[in-house]
């Protein structure tokens, strides 16, 4: 049984991981192969890059040589998918070099677009690469005071990032004595706060506690650098003399080219995580076209899943459980206090109120992350 | 007339049905109509809401066997 996965991130990893494992004795006798395939040589720990934008993680910290992550029985190359054949269970990688496969899980992630919105790329800092980060840091730091906007893009990867940077940024001008010379401006895409509709009720009530204005209903058209304003799809309009951009996101160009999905995100059955139409293609984290949230949580939980399935379809030849749509995501309320939402599709959040030790096991899973990928946590 | 677009909704959370849908439009052509499968009878109300402020057509907004179904067409 030919097993491959296409893209080295958290799902991927996580996943082939989980499957070294339980298929150790198929692996050790020839019996099942694994094979990774990804663009990089390096495994990124995405969420760390929040806190690369306020200075208190450095870049090199959220790297690991992605070889060094994998049980060694998987065979890792960096070797980016061109051409998924998904009907003659093959792809073409950039080498030229042709992969078959029995079983394929395509988990390419996602990118921030902040292009798609005329001017939002030009006249916007964000947190969602190495290089925005760092840009981000650097705006913020020479920023010297008036009003700074956020203004988020639809869909978004992790959907707590806007709460998050607006309560970090609140800590981080608090910190510099800037609070009288800032006015912070969150505008959110729909009726309230946050989509969790909890966290968006707890969300008001601190921001009106600290002072922080609000919008709601309020989806980016276009950005005006010049007079320094962003128009809404609903007619409003915000200034600004900062702009912090939870920037719109797509699938990957590749998904797109291949014809496998809308805008980069598969079409995907939401227990099985198969592609629909295919029984032995399957789908993980970002790159699925699940109503859920884009986040790290959630392709790590549907690794599991996914990984109990093909196990046990490579033993039993039958799949034994479903992704019950379950996500985790932990909420930064500033730069000492947490909480975190958790979810499924059966069972709504229920947040609790932002704690030191809920912040501190954050910084601790900053570094639980490395265990976590390896499959271990 | 274009075949309509359903956007399975149901028993999720984040980011919800409006946001799903505000995604769905970006990605559809003036005139396409979305059908939005909800689990939450919030939908029924904050979907035609933004409906109506952002200028796009409600077509039909009606609940079957608890799951709310709202239409919309995309006017601009």
């Amino acid at each position: 049984m030919k097993i491959l996965i296409v893209g080295g991130g958290m799902g991927g990893t996580i996943l082939a991981n989980n499957l070294a494992r339980r298929l150790k004795s198929e692996l050790d006798h020839g019996a099942a192969s694994i094979t990774m395939l990804s663009a990089s040589d390096k495994h990124m720990y995405q969420p760390g890059l929040l806190y690369v934008a306020f200075g208190r993680m450095a870049p090199d910290e959220l790297y690991r040589d992605q070889q060094s992550l994998l049980e060694p029985a998987i065979h890792f190359h960096v070797d980016p998918v061109e051409t998924f054949s998904l009907n003659e269970n093959h792809v073409i990688a950039k080498s030229g070099k042709r992969y078959d496969y029995d079983i394929i899980v395509i988990a390419t992630g996602s990118r921030a677009m902040p292009e798609n919105i005329p001017g939002l790329a030009e006249n916007s800092i964000n947190v969602y690469t190495e290089q925005a980060a760092l840009d981000f840091y650097k705006r913020l730091s020479e920023f010297e005071g008036g009003k700074v906007l956020v203004s988020v893009g639809v869909p978004h990867k992790c959907p707590m990032v806007p709460l998050e940077v607006t309560f970090m940024m609140y800590d981080f001008f608090k910190d510099r004595g800037m609070l009288d010379k800032v006015q912070l401006h969150y505008t959110y895409p729909i009726g309230r706060l946050h989509s969790l509709e909890p966290v968006g009720k707890w969300a008001q009530k601190e921001f009106d506690r600290l002072g922080v204005t609000y919008e709601t209903l309020f989806n980016m058209k276009e950005v005006d650098g010049d007079k320094k304003v962003v128009y809404s799809e609903e007619g409003t309009e915000a200034s600004y003399d900062l702009l912090v951009a939870v920037p719109p996101h797509k699938g990957m160009e590749v998904i797109e080219s291949n014809g496998l999905g809308t805008a980069g995100w598969i079409p995907t059955d939401r227990h099985r995580l198969n592609v629909e139409g295919h029984i032995n293609a399957f789908v993980l984290g970002d790159t699925t076209n699940l109503p859920i949230s884009k986040a790290g949580s959630t392709a790590h939980f549907e690794a599991e899943a996914l990984a109990d399935n093909i196990a046990s379809t490579v033993k039993i030849g039958t799949p034994v459980r479903d992704y019950d749509g379950k996500v985790f995501c932990f909420i930064e309320a500033g730069k000492e206090k947490a909480t975190y939402a958790m979810f499924n599709y059966n069972n709504p959040p229920d947040p609790k109120p932002p704690t030191k030790s809920i912040h501190w096991f954050k910084m601790a899973y900053n570094q639980l992350y490395w265990a976590s990928a390896r499959g271990l946590l | 007339m274009s075949e309509k677009k359903v956007i399975d909704a149901r028993g999720t959370f984040c980011p919800g049905p409006l946001m799903e849908l505000i995604a769905g439009i970006k990605q559809s052509e003036v005139g396409e109509e979305l059908e939005v499968l909800s689990s939450d009878e919030g939908s029924a109300k904050d979907i035609p809401e933004w409906v109506n402020k952002v200028g796009h057509d409600l077509v039909d907004n009606f609940e079957s066997d608890g799951v709310w179904h709202v239409v919309v067409r995309k006017a601009k």
